[in-house]
C-alpha cells in the first residue's frame, strides 16, 4: 500500500480524528474535570464530617464565604503577595543569568553545544527533594559554604558588624536562591530555542550598517527573542508563584507563601472550601495573563 | 601621486584559514565609480575577499586601502562600507523603512534629515508604498531592493554586493539588473560584486576579476575576458569553448601557423607574445566564431566533418561536428534568414565544413 492509500485508509477509518482527539481528552480528563471538582469544592461549607464539606440542606448550595476571605483577609493577601514578588524576583534573575548562558550556547561549537545542554539537563537526573536537601546543608549555619561567606562578609566588613554565620536559612532569599537554582533550565531551554533559529547574518547586517556589537545586542538580538524570554518567563513563573516544597523547607514560616497556606488549609485546618477557592484565585491570576498573551500572540500571527 | 592612487587598492591580500590558504596574494585596483564583479566558482576565494573587504574578516597578510585610507585594523562598523547580503539579511521584526534607516541611527543628522533620506531611499528603489510593511510581507525582488537601499543609505564609499542576483527567478533577474546598473550610475558609488553567474558578471560589470582557488586568473573588461582569455581556466570558465592541442609549426608576419592534429590540419591564427617555434600550445574556439557551411570555403582554416547533433532554437542553431579525426566542435549558427535558403541549412549527418577567421581563434601556451 503507497503512503496516499495508506493516508486515506488512516482518514476514513477516522485514525485521524482519534489522534486529533487524544490531547483534548487528556486536558479534559486531567485538567478540566478536576478544575470543575475544585471549583464546586470552592463554593461548599466546610462541616465536621468526612469528607469535611456539604452542600445544600442545612448549609447554602453556593457559599461564597471562602473567596470573601482570600479577597479580605489580609494574611491570604500578604501571602499572594509573598508568592508573587517572590516568583517575579526568581523570574527575573533567571533571566539575567539564563539569558548569558543560552546565548553562549549558540556561539559555541556544536560539539560544545551538545555538551552544554547535557550539562543544563543534568541536574533534573537528581531527585528535586535531595537538590533542595542539598541546598539546606550549604546555606546551614554550620557548613563550610557559610563559614565561607561569614569570613569573607567579616573580612570586609567594619568590625562592629561582623556576624557569628550568615542567615540565609528560613528566608524570603533562601526561597527565591533555590528557586532560581530548580528553574533556571526552564529559562535556558526555551531561551536556547528561540536564539537558536536566529539568522547569524543578521547580526552582520547590523554590524556592517555601524552598530557595535552591544548595540547589535539591543536591536537585533533582544527583540527578536521576546517569545523565547516570555515562554521562558511563564515556565519559571508558574510554578514558582504556586510553590509549595522549597518554602516548606527553605522558606520564612511567619510570612508563608500561597502554596503553603493552601496545603495548610486542606490538610491542618480540613477547610477543603476555603484551600480550594485560594487555588481557584490563584490559577486565574496565574493563568489569565497566558490565556491573554497566546490570544495577542495568535492574532500577531494572524496577521503575518 | 595622489591622483595615480587608485580608489580602492588591494595589495598582497592573503587569508588562510588554519590549513587552508581561501586568498593567495590577491592584488586588485577598483577606480571611483565602477561595478567591478570578482567572479568565481564556490569555493574560489571570491566571498572571503568580499568580507575581507566588509571587515569581518582580517587579512592574514597584505593590506587594504580605500580612498587613501588603510583599512587594517579598521572594524566593520567604522567602515564606510557596506554590504547587501546574498540572504539580504533584513531585519524581520522591523517594517521596511525601519530597516532602511537602521544605518542613520549612527549618522550626526536630525529626525527631519533622516525621514527625508529614507524617503529618497524609498523613492530610489521604487517602494514608497510599502514603508510599513515588514520583510515577510514582500516579494523576493522587493526584498532585495531593500537590502539596496538600506545598505546605500548611507552613503557609503563602497558597495558590496554577495550574489545579488542568485535569489531571484529569471525573468525579475533580467529587470533587476538593469535597475542595479542604473541606481549605480545614479548615486555614483562604487559597486564590488561577489558572483559565480558569468551572465550577470558580464552584463553588470566595467571590469570582471576571474578568480579560482584563491587566485586572481585575469582582470579585464567583460569583453577582454571573453574574448581574449590569458589561460585555459579563464576560456573554459566563461561562456562555451572548444579547445585543441596544438603546436607551433611557424611564426611570421603576427601570423602563427599551428599544427592541429584533431582539426585535421594546420591552423593559422593571430600571433600572441611570448611563443616560439616547436612549443605546445591549446587552439580554442567560441562556437559563435565557426561557420558552418556545405560547399568549401575560401581561405585558411576550413575542415570536413558531419553533423552529428543539431539543437535548433528558432533563433538560432547549434550544431555539434564531428571531424575526420574523431574530435567533437560545438558551432553556433544564426538563424538569418527563412524559406528556401533555410532550407539549405545543413541537417543531421549532413558533410560539412568548418571554417573560422585566423583572428578568431585563441592561442594559449598552456
Amino acid at each position: 500500500m503507497d503512503r496516499k492509500r495508506l493516508a486515506l485508509w488512516f482518514d476514513r477509518k477516522g485514525w485521524s480524528d482519534i489522534l486529533i482527539l487524544a490531547p483534548y481528552v487528556w486536558l479534559l480528563l486531567f485538567f478540566l474535570l478536576p478544575f470543575i471538582i475544585v471549583v464546586g469544592m470552592s463554593v461548599g461549607t466546610k462541616t465536621p464530617t468526612a469528607p469535611p464539606i456539604s452542600f445544600g440542606g442545612d448549609y447554602p448550595l453556593i457559599n461564597l464565604q471562602g473567596y470573601v476571605r482570600t479577597v479580605a483577609d489580609s494574611l491570604y493577601f500578604r501571602a499572594f503577595i509573598t508568592s508573587l514578588v517572590s516568583a517575579g524576583i526568581a523570574t527575573v534573575l533567571c533571566l539575567l543569568i539564563g539569558y548569558p548562558m543560552a546565548l553562549g550556547l549558540t556561539r559555541v561549537s556544536r560539539s560544545w553545544r551538545n555538551i552544554l545542554l547535557m550539562l543544563v539537563i543534568l541536574p533534573f537526573w537528581t531527585s528535586f527533594l535531595l537538590r533542595v536537601y542539598a541546598w539546606m546543608g550549604l546555606m546551614g549555619k554550620s557548613s563550610w559554604f557559610n563559614a565561607g561567606l561569614t569570613s569573607l562578609w567579616n573580612d570586609i566588613v567594619p568590625a562592629s558588624w561582623a556576624v557569628e554565620f550568615v542567615p540565609m536559612m528560613h528566608s524570603n532569599f533562601a526561597v527565591v536562591l533555590v528557586m532560581v537554582y530548580t528553574y533556571l533550565p526552564f529559562m535556558i531551554l526555551p531561551l536556547y530555542a528561540s536564539l537558536e533559529r536566529l539568522d547569524p547574518t543578521l547580526d552582520e547586517a547590523a554590524l556592517d550598517l555601524g552598530s557595535k556589537p552591544w548595540q547589535v545586542f539591543l536591536d537585533v538580538t533582544l527583540p527578536q527573542s521576546i517569545p523565547g524570554i516570555i515562554a521562558g518567563g511563564m515556565l519559571v513563573f508558574i510554578p514558582a508563584a504556586g510553590e509549595l516544597v522549597i518554602p516548606t523547607l527553605v522558606g520564612d514560616a511567619s510570612s508563608p507563601m500561597i502554596g503553603r497556606v493552601i496545603s495548610d488549609q486542606f490538610s491542618a485546618a480540613r477547610d477543603w472550601p476555603m484551600a480550594s477557592a485560594i487555588a481557584v484565585v490563584l490559577l486565574v491570576l496565574m493563568v489569565g495573563p497566558a490565556v491573554l498573551y497566546s490570544h495577542f500572540q495568535a492574532k500577531a500571527e494572524g496577521s503575518k | 601621486m595622489a591622483a595615480a592612487e587608485p580608489f580602492l587598492r588591494i595589495e598582497n591580500i592573503s587569508k588562510s584559514f588554519g590549513t587552508f590558504q581561501a586568498v593567495r596574494n590577491v592584488s586588485l585596483n577598483v577606480e571611483k565609480g565602477e561595478i567591478f564583479s570578482l567572479l568565481g566558482g564556490s569555493g574560489c576565494g571570491k566571498t572571503t575577499l568580499l568580507r575581507m573587504l566588509a571587515g569581518f574578516e582580517e587579512p592574514s597578510g597584505g593590506k587594504i586601502y580605500l580612498d587613501g585610507r588603510d583599512m587594517t585594523g579598521v572594524a566593520p562598523w567604522d567602515r564606510p562600507v557596506h554590504m547587501m547580503f546574498q540572504s539580504y539579511a533584513l531585519f524581520p521584526h522591523m517594517t521596511v523603512e525601519k530597516n532602511i534607516g537602521y544605518g542613520l541611527k549612527h549618522e550626526k543628522l536630525s529626525p527631519q534629515q533622516k525621514a527625508d533620506r529614507v524617503r529618497e531611499m524609498l523613492e530610489l528603489v521604487q517602494l514608497v508604498p510599502y514603508a510599513t510593511r515588514k520583510p515577510h510581507q514582500i516579494s523576493g525582488g522587493q526584498r532585495q531592493r531593500v537590502a539596496l537601499a538600506r545598505a546605500l543609505a548611507r552613503q557609503p564609499k563602497l558597495l558590496l554586493l554577495d550574489e545579488p542576483l542568485a535569489a531571484l527567478d529569471k525573468k525579475l533577474r533580467e529587470r533587476t539588473q538593469f535597475e542595479l546598473m542604473a541606481i549605480q550610475a545614479r548615486t555614483g558609488v562604487t559597486f564590488i560584486v561577489v558572483t559565480h553567474d558569468q551572465e550577470e558578471a558580464m552584463t553588470l560589470s566595467d571590469r570582471i576579476a576571474v578568480m579560482d582557488k584563491g587566485e586572481v586568473k585575469q582582470v579585464g573588461s567583460p569583453g577582454d575576458i571573453y574574448e581574449f582569455p590569458n589561460s585555459r581556466f579563464v576560456a573554459d570558465f566563461i561562456g562555451s569553448i572548444t579547445s585543441f592541442p596544438a603546436t607551433i609549426l611557424a611564426r611570421s608576419e603576427a601570423q602563427l601557423r599551428l599544427s592541429v592534429p584533431a582539426l585535421g590540419g594546420d591552423v593559422v591564427a593571430r600571433d600572441v607574445p611570448g611563443l616560439s617555434e616547436g612549443q605546445d600550445a591549446t587552439v580554442s574556439i567560441r562556437p559563435e566564431k565557426l561557420h558552418i557551411s556545405r560547399d568549401r570555403p575560401e581561405g585558411a582554416n576550413a575542415f570536413p566533418g558531419k553533423v552529428k547533433d543539431l539543437a535548433y532554437f528558432g533563433k538560432d542553431s547549434l550544431y555539434r561536428v564531428v571531424l575526420s579525426s574523431g574530435a567533437l566542435v560545438q558551432a553556433h549558427a544564426v538563424n538569418a534568414s527563412r524559406g528556401g535558403e533555410a532550407s539549405r541549412a545543413p541537417g543531421w549527418d549532413d558533410q560539412v565544413w568548418i571554417s573560422f577567421d585566423p583572428a578568431s581563434a585563441i592561442v594559449l601556451a598552456e
